[in-house]
């Protein structure tokens, strides 16, 4: 029974992400019309909102086409595994203090940063299996941009953790008396640039960069196929800011509200900056995105870790 | 410094955006009305003078310079000598709305209004009878009568006094 109750939950939560991230497709077009002087979809229903429906029916029933000279294995797996990194994250992110499937979980950080990776092969893998030039560039790119900001966004972190002395969310979020964008305000930023980068998201959007490559890595995508690695890509911006909330922002932590609207205002706030950078800045080279991040921000992310270190050990001397 | 340079302009730019949020340039044109400029070259038609008589004599100036020769007409004449248009017909499958007929017009009858949205669904539909092309007002012209003429100053008399004479309009009131 118990047992039964917890697939049901599962089912539920899933259901419920797949729906922000179907939401967060629809919220981006509108969000970017007004940003750039435009209108966005404002047909179908109140405020345009159907056309999140429109999309995923649209997506869903096209054809499920394999092309002849991708390698079928792979081309099958990447979306899916793109698609279940993003979701399985999710399960240590908690909404409130006891509101969670494991927020306690003492590597919740460490299990985020791997699934990450993961989906990072799900990107290289879908690029390089499509058997396409330009889908071979995007998941270069994507490797390229991978180890550029991997180790910024993990160093980053790691100021975190030194301050709350935690690796699972809760713990992070319980020993934030003063948001950690005040302590940590280095850090925050390495994580934010980084983050879009994790998302391959504009400023960031190499991998996928339409102006240049067709689509990238999902040029031979198409279907529910592609709507899996958009699902990934809009479940893994939710997840980066959900996680500038909980790390950075102080969580649940805030006067009157209860905690997990807090939790969820500060959420979406980070979401409309993501698309607020979209609307504003171009997309630079790759050579200049790797430049940034080993040049920029991995000697500020080490300089940030050895400072928070130095400052947490002088702390407790204290 | 370079750097905080280039994060300035990073804000600058991001300001830029921000400012945009709640304008909109668009026009949600089947719900709003759209503002067209008043010599907008819609679709041609054939107006009548403030006494109601048709304005055009057929004189087949619109037909003779008509670039894509979509206007046929033939002439009829009146008991009392004035030509009218027996028939006039416009194609508008093959119009440009170059507006060519209604600088040719001395009378200024046929005239480019702001009816620019119609489409049918077969290129016969688009044949337009004179029917169709007559409508009751004066259009962009509301005063003008071409027969209507104030004539000669003379010694005994002046513009306007003559039999059939109207007085002078003001020349700087009827500018487009």
């Amino acid at each position: 029974m118990r047992l039964f109750l917890m697939a049901l939950g599962m089912l539920f939560t899933t259901l419920v992400l797949l729906g922000v991230a179907g939401f967060l497709v629809f919220a981006e077009r509108r969000v970017l019309g007004f940003l750039q002087n435009r209108l966005g979809p404002n047909r179908l229903g109140p405020l345009g909102i159907g056309q999140a429906l429109a999309d995923a029916l649209k997506l869903m029933s096209k054809e499920n086409f394999v092309p002849d000279f991708a390698d079928p294995v792979l081309y099958r797996a990447a979306p899916v595994l793109v698609a279940f990194s993003a979701l399985a994250s999710f399960a240590v992110v908690p909404l409130d203090h006891h509101f969670s499937w494991a927020g306690n979980w003492n590597i919740g950080l460490l299990f985020i940063l791997a699934m990450s990776s993961l989906n990072a092969y799900g990107v290289f893998l879908g690029g390089w299996a499509s058997g396409n030039k330009f889908s071979l560039l995007g998941a270069v790119r994507a490797v390229a941009q991978l180890v550029s900001y991997e180790l910024p966004m993990g160093l980053a972190l790691l100021g975190v953790v030194l301050l709350s002395g935690s690796l699972s969310l809760n713990g992070i979020v319980a020993a934030q008396n003063l948001p950690y964008i005040v302590l940590q305000p280095l850090g925050f930023v390495i994580f934010l640039i980084a983050g879009v980068a994790e998302t391959h998201r504009l400023p960031f959007d190499l991998p996928e960069a339409e102006s240049e490559l067709v689509a990238g890595f999902n040029t031979e995508y198409g279907g529910m196929r592609f709507g899996y690695f958009f699902l990934g890509e809009y479940l893994g911006l939710t997840l980066i800011a959900v996680l500038t909330a909980l790390l950075y922002l102080g969580g649940w932590h805030g006067p009157w509200l209860p905690g997990w609207i807090w939790l969820l205002i500060k959420t979406a706030a980070v979401i409309f900056v993501f698309f607020w950078l979209r609307a504003t800045l171009p997309r630079p080279r790759y050579d200049q995105l790797m430049a940034l991040g080993w040049k920029v921000l991995l000697p500020l992310a080490l300089f940030n870790v050895l400072a928070t270190a130095l400052a947490a050990a002088l702390w407790r001397l204290a | 410094m370079s750097v905080w340079r280039n994060i300035s302009e990073l804000g600058a730019g991001l300001w830029t955006t921000l400012r945009q949020l709640g304008r909109t340039s668009t026009v949600s044109y089947p719900e709003e009305p759209l503002n067209l400029p008043p010599r907008w070259r819609g679709r041609p038609v054939l107006t009548r003078d403030p006494d109601g008589d048709e304005r055009c004599v057929a004189c087949q100036l619109c037909s003779a310079v008509c670039p894509t020769r979509c206007i046929e007409l033939q002439a009829g004449e009146r008991p009392d000598t004035r030509r009218y248009p027996l028939t006039f017909r416009i194609n508008f499958s093959r119009c440009i709305y170059c507006g060519l007929c209604e600088e040719a017009c001395p009378t200024l009858a046929i005239q480019l209004l702001d009816e620019f949205a119609f489409s049918k669904e077969h290129h016969a539909d688009f044949i337009y009878e004179k029917e169709a092309l007559l409508i009751d007002g004066t259009g962009k012209h509301p005063h003008y009568n071409f027969y209507r003429h104030s004539g000669v100053a003379l010694q005994d008399k002046d513009k306007g006094e003559g039999i059939n004479e109207k007085t002078p309009v003001n020349v700087r009131s009827n500018l487009p």
